[in-house]
């Protein structure tokens, strides 16, 4: 064992502070040290995207990140996207268009499409595609999670067109 | 999947990350953006007791163009390549290949110092650097050295690069004419079956330069003079365009993995050199 070092994350707006062996990788620090259990666990070898989470404005699979990498970082997740009361565009377009089934794949699409359509508000369906491609989903086929992203985009720009 | 312990640095300066390689050797590596090493490190694949993380260095990652050169600090990642309007200007093959490499999670990570650096022959910027012609800048305990791209790489993993030195940067002369990098895989984030790095000059209706690199068909990237030699001069007619491919499969030599049997990939190679070639050609 390595000795633990001092590491403090701002998580979905909140400051942790605690010590971790360097080593630990950052989905479970998420999961098991901070109990925010939204990024999951799938393939944990950088491929299926269920783990995405924001960093510093980046979408990282944080099964591919040590706790020391983050260290300073600013993390967001699923659970700081939306919650029950209050769902973002996103989590209600999924809901609406049945952008899942069996729900594992869909905290880290929600949160990597935060990010897509904060970069390109309006895309194609093939800018979408393209966009998602690091994410897997073995249930839907991904038809609906498009369609739900592109139903999220119009009603995200509606929002946006109104407010000003 | 764990890894083995390790002890953990975040120098904020190259000496400090120097000092740190000539003091542990080849115990410690240096990590960018980590999606290469990290999976070695998880398989246990990679042994690393000393972890040099370089995200506090400050200017590595720079990107410079002017009208001769394009200097890319290591630690761009591939999203900046694809994100940076006077790239895509100057050098417009480097956002054709960065949008083919892994996924949008691993293009926010992965480095071009990293990919370049790794010696990993089924990364896709060693092959195109060496079409470009680019050199990498090495610092070491002794100063500063520049080594071309066309002689950095020596086998699988193994590079010019010291124990104790760091690739800081690739500086490329600005490219001129047509250009095209494409890339045959089974999946997204795979690496390639094959892939082609052309750039080639047109001069009225005849080719005068080209360029020729092809990607995972040999334990290194394969730069090939001879099958740009057979475009210069020609007008890429079918018979140029045959004489390049076959000159390409005598340099390349691939190997049978989970990709595909020996034949299939030197058939693959043939393909997409010549839709490369089509495509660079369209384009000058």
């Amino acid at each position: 064992m390595s000795k633990k070092m001092h590491i403090s994350l701002t998580v979905n707006g909140k400051q942790e502070e605690f010590l971790a062996e360097p080593r630990e990788l950052l989905i479970y620090t998420l999961r098991e040290r901070l109990n925010i259990t939204g990024p999951h666990i799938g393939c944990e070898t950088s491929h299926c995207g269920a783990c995405t989470v924001t960093i510093d404005g980046k979408s990282v699979k944080a099964c591919t990140m040590f706790v020391a990498q983050a260290d300073g970082a600013d993390v967001t997740t699923i659970e700081g996207l939306g919650n029950p009361d209050s769902l973002h565009p996103l989590q209600e377009a999924f809901k609406e268009h049945h952008g899942l089934q069996c729900g594992y794949c869909t905290p880290g699409m929600i949160t990597r499409a935060a990010k897509l359509l904060e970069e390109n508000p309006n895309p194609t369906e093939d800018e979408i595609r393209f966009g998602m491609a690091g994410n897997l989903c073995r249930c839907t086929g991904y038809q609906n999670i498009v369609k739900s992203i592109r139903a999220a985009a119009t009603e995200m720009n509606a929002a946006k067109e109104a407010a000003e | 999947m764990i890894p083995a312990a390790f002890e953990y640095y975040r120098p904020k300066d190259l000496s400090g990350v120097i000092s740190i390689l000539e003091e542990h050797g080849d115990d410690a590596r240096v990590i960018a953006g980590g999606h290469s090493l990290i999976p070695m490190m998880k398989l246990r694949m990679a042994d690393v007791p000393h972890l040099i993380d370089l995200q506090d260095i400050p200017g590595m990652s720079e990107i410079t163009v002017t009208a001769d050169a394009i200097t890319i600090g290591a630690m761009t990642t591939q999203h900046d390549i694809i994100d940076h309007d006077g790239l895509a200007t100057a050098a417009p093959i480097l956002r054709e290949a960065a949008l083919q490499i892994a996924d949008p999670q691993v293009r926010y990570m992965g480095t071009v110092g990293g990919n370049v650096a790794n010696g990993d022959p089924g990364n896709d910027m060693p092959g195109l650097m060496q079409c470009l012609n680019a050199t990498f800048t090495l610092v070491g305990p002794d100063g500063e050295r520049t080594v071309p791209a066309r002689e950095f790489y020596e086998a699988a993993y193994m590079t010019a690069r010291e124990d104790e030195e760091i690739l800081t940067a690739v500086t490329i002369p600005t490219p001129k004419g047509g250009y095209a990098y494409e890339k045959q895989k089974r999946k997204i984030g795979d690496y390639a079956t094959a892939a082609a790095a052309v750039q080639i000059i047109k001069d009225g209706d005849t080719c005068t330069a080209a360029s020729i690199a092809m990607t995972n068909l040999s334990d290194t990237p394969i730069w090939s003079e001879d099958a740009a030699a057979a475009l210069v001069g020609t007008s890429l007619d079918s018979v140029a365009l045959k004489a390049a491919v076959d000159a390409m499969l005598v340099d390349i030599d691939p190997s049978e993995d989970n990709r595909g049997p020996v034949a299939f990939k030197r058939h693959v190679a043939g393909v997409i050199l010549t839709r490369a070639i089509e495509r660079a050609w369209s384009r000058a």
